[in-house]
């Protein structure tokens, strides 16, 4: 018997499917990017020079803050620059994957987010990892940046996206991308080290600092049998 | 936020998230450093999930959230499709939030 409402193909790709699943929810953030951005001061083009060139949600949402609240710009892009740091040891961790060739690593290197990590990692195989990381960093990208677009012109109609609960559905996500890796050898004792020590230090350092300091889990790997 | 801020942030951002690829394109890297690396994302990412379920700045978010990922998570743990997962987490924050709970 065959079913009158068919799948899309494009949401029989199961990959792909979720990586929508996470693009859609960073289109609602990105909506409010948008407006809070405007609102705080930024005018609506150099909003969307914020997502199109910096494209890390955190950094922008913080800088909209420091700004609107008359902070300075200094503060703004040290502040961004601290809690990108991560980007670095994910990108030594995931540096085949975003791409082999100059070009390749060019862009694929701009369009590296958690999220983009998160799923290559839950693919050991070089082949769908890469599939992974391209098909996450680029949903994410265009999704990011329409939504800030409609943002900036549409203004707070969504309201606060807390009301959809998409604060929730990042972590969630992330975790359940995270899971596969967890089973493997000592990954789950790091893993929660590594929360564990992020917790402690976040009321003690500012912004993006207490997840680099997680980084000191990795003593509790063990070292090669 | 000046254009030369905004230039001052893309750079050294893209330069954070370059710098990583580049040097693993130079250098041949052994799999004991390998599995350590891969570890540290792993560290980062959970650190990620910690903080973002729990934290607003430095205080905490309030019950909604870390609801809403539980739940998340459990499903998660019990192999749910991904979909599910991340639609079943921001539908118990929205649900707790309308029924008042911060």
């Amino acid at each position: 018997m065959r079913s009158v409402l068919r799948t899309p193909r494009t949401l029989r790709d199961p990959l792909l499917r979720d990586v929508l699943a996470l693009a859609s929810a960073a289109a609602v953030v990105g909506l409010s990017y948008g407006a809070i951005s405007v609102a705080a001061g930024i005018s609506p083009v150099r909003t969307i020079a914020m997502s199109l060139f910096v494209f890390a949600g955190g950094a922008q949402f913080l800088a909209a803050g420091v700004v609107g609240a008359g902070g300075s710009a200094v503060a703004a892009v040290v502040g961004g620059l601290l809690l990108n740091a991560r980007h670095v040891p994910f990108g030594l961790a995931i540096g085949d994957t975003v791409g082999r060739g100059p070009i390749a690593r060019a862009v694929g290197s701009h369009v590296m987010t958690d999220e983009a990590v998160a799923f290559s990692l839950a693919r050991p195989d070089p082949v769908t990892r890469r599939r992974a990381y391209v098909l996450a960093g680029a949903a994410l990208f265009i999704s990011w940046n329409i939504a800030t677009a409609i943002g900036v012109v549409a203004g707070g109609v969504m309201g606060d996206p807390e009301r959809y609960g998409v604060d929730a559905a990042f972590p969630a996500g992330m975790f359940a991308l995270l899971l596969p890796a967890l089973r493997e050898g000592d990954a789950a004792r790091v893993a929660l080290g590594g929360a564990l020590l992020a917790l402690l230090a976040a009321p003690f350092l500012p912004a993006g600092m207490p997840v680099l300091v997680a980084l000191g889990a990795l003593l509790l790997a063990a070292a090669r049998k | 936020m000046t254009w030369v801020a905004i230039a001052a942030l893309a750079l050294g951002t893209y330069a954070m998230r370059l710098a990583g690829p580049l040097l693993r394109s130079r250098v041949t890297v052994p799999a004991a450093v390998e599995r350590y690396l891969s570890l540290a994302a792993v560290a980062l990412l959970a650190a990620l999930v910690a903080t973002a379920a729990l934290l607003k700045g430095a205080e905490f978010a309030g019950w909604a959230r870390p609801a809403g990922v539980l739940v998340g998570a459990v499903l998660a743990w019990r192999k749910l499709p991904f979909v599910v997962v991340v639609m079943a987490a921001a539908a118990t924050t929205a649900l707790l939030r309308l029924l008042g709970v911060p």
